[in-house]
């Protein structure tokens, strides 16, 4: 179950021959994709029952590190995808987006369960109906609390999504860019500076694919 | 109270708590402060319930202040611990709303619940605790968040489960509109304006003052420019 959707024989051609020095071609695409679909970083973002799901699919009995996903990254700038396990009060709301904006790309957005979905049975006036009235989603998982399977589906689909993508299309990484005149907006020399004395990691550079 | 009587949640000092058996809904015998309470602010007692063994006084809520003063300091009372603030409204718009606070008497074991009545329609204000209990603090907030209940004294009263600026009044009470009174894209649209950090100072947030209790080492590795990271 380790890696997914194997790369099809016509899709590289090595020449592993005694003595010889080993050379290797295939897409660009499908190599950076492999790459990123089997080390996807999740933040989580817990909030209710479904957090304790996520936590037994962390743990050794379903072990998601069988995905590569082992890393658990608790800062949003060290993450790929952004797992939602729970609902998300409206007071929330703020925040669960400054979460999602302070990550760097490329990224990626699991729903899980009914609350995170849709809001499920949280009709009511504290409660955010579907996070995806704040932030774009790439999966959801159904399920209140959805099973540690159901959720490791949906990190498998997750994957097969991130192996179709294209490089070349921009629209993929399109970035929420914050407004300068909302109430929200903080300018990066104060992210900086708030950051400075533990050298957070919004000073690494990535590859820039 | 002799030594052999017993009611719920308490116990004379030095007898071995029991569970009450056969606690009436109803009757029985009230907890003694509740006559000691009587006998001391005749004015401010209004009734004295009895329900499944636990007691309810119903004072008059602008003199709570010094009814738990006195239940606070009197050596024969002792109620050291305020276990909650709370309140209760009732969907007949006849019957006033009802203030509940939760005292304990951990040296004599008893349990009181105090009550207070406001009638609606006027300002709903009785005095705070807080000057005798420090918990009082943030139940009060909770209770003025959720009903709208101001208490007079409370050193810091604002909202504490709905956020800042939170405009569509306060959800526990009857006339609040189950969904909220502002449509669903009306609260997204509010809360998606509103700052997080608003009640912070951009200096209250900085961490410059960590620096100087860093270890030497990382200090002059981070003054030299470095960045720390995988």
């Amino acid at each position: 179950m380790g890696l997914i959707s194997r790369p099809a024989r016509s899709a590289e051609s090595a020449d592993v021959s005694a003595g010889q020095e080993s050379w290797l071609t295939t897409r660009l695409d499908l190599l950076v994709n492999w790459g990123r679909a089997n080390s996807l970083w999740p933040m989580p973002f817990g909030t209710a029952c479904c957090a304790i799901e996520f936590m037994a699919t962390a743990a050794s009995r379903f072990d998601l590190a069988r995905f590569g996903m082992e890393r658990l990254a608790s800062s949003p700038r060290q993450a790929d995808v952004l797992i939602c396990a729970g609902r998300v009060p409206l007071k929330l709301a703020p925040v669960l987006r400054r979460i999602y904006q302070q990550m760097p790309q490329p990224k990626w957005v699991i729903s899980m369960g009914a609350c995170a979905s849709s809001g499920g049975m949280f009709d009511n006036y504290a409660v955010v109906q579907g996070i995806d009235t704040i932030i774009p989603v790439d999966v959801y998982v159904p399920g209140c609390p959805p099973r540690p399977e159901a959720l490791m589906y949906g990190i498998l689909m997750l994957q097969r999504k991130v192996m179709n993508e294209r490089m070349a299309d921009a629209s993929l990484r399109h970035e929420i860019v914050p407004d300068p005149s909302s109430q929200l907006y903080i300018p990066p020399s104060a992210i900086d500076e708030l950051s400075e004395p533990f050298g957070n990691s919004v000073h690494q550079t990535r590859s820039g694919l | 109270m002799s030594t052999s009587t017993y009611f719920a949640g308490s116990a004379a000092p030095g007898e071995t708590p029991r569970t009450p058996r056969g606690v009436p809904h109803r009757g029985g015998e009230p907890n003694p402060s509740a006559g000691a309470l009587q006998a001391r602010f005749p004015g401010a007692v209004q009734r004295v319930d009895v329900v499944w063994g636990e007691t309810t006084v119903v004072v008059d809520a602008a003199q709570v202040l010094d009814v738990v003063r006195w239940l606070h300091d009197d050596p024969q009372q002792r109620y050291e611990l305020l276990a909650d603030v709370t309140a209760v409204e009732f969907r007949d718009p006849e019957q006033p709303l009802e203030v509940v606070w939760h005292l304990r008497s951990l040296a004599y074991r008893r349990f009181l619940r105090l009550k207070g009545l406001l009638t609606k329609g006027a300002p709903l204000r009785v005095p705070s605790v807080w000057p005798i209990y420090k918990s009082a603090d943030w139940l009060e907030r909770e209770c003025y968040d959720m009903f709208g209940i101001t208490f007079d004294g409370h050193p810091d009263l604002r909202r504490i489960l709905m956020w800042e600026g939170y405009r569509e009044g306060h959800p526990l009470r009857k006339d609040f509109p189950l969904r909220g009174r502002f449509s669903r894209s009306e609260q997204l649209r509010q809360t998606l304006a509103a700052n997080p950090e608003a009640r912070y100072s951009m200096e209250e947030l900085t961490i410059a003052e960590a620096f100087t209790e860093l270890p030497l080492e990382v200090r002059k590795r981070l003054a030299g420019g470095e960045r720390t990271g995988e």
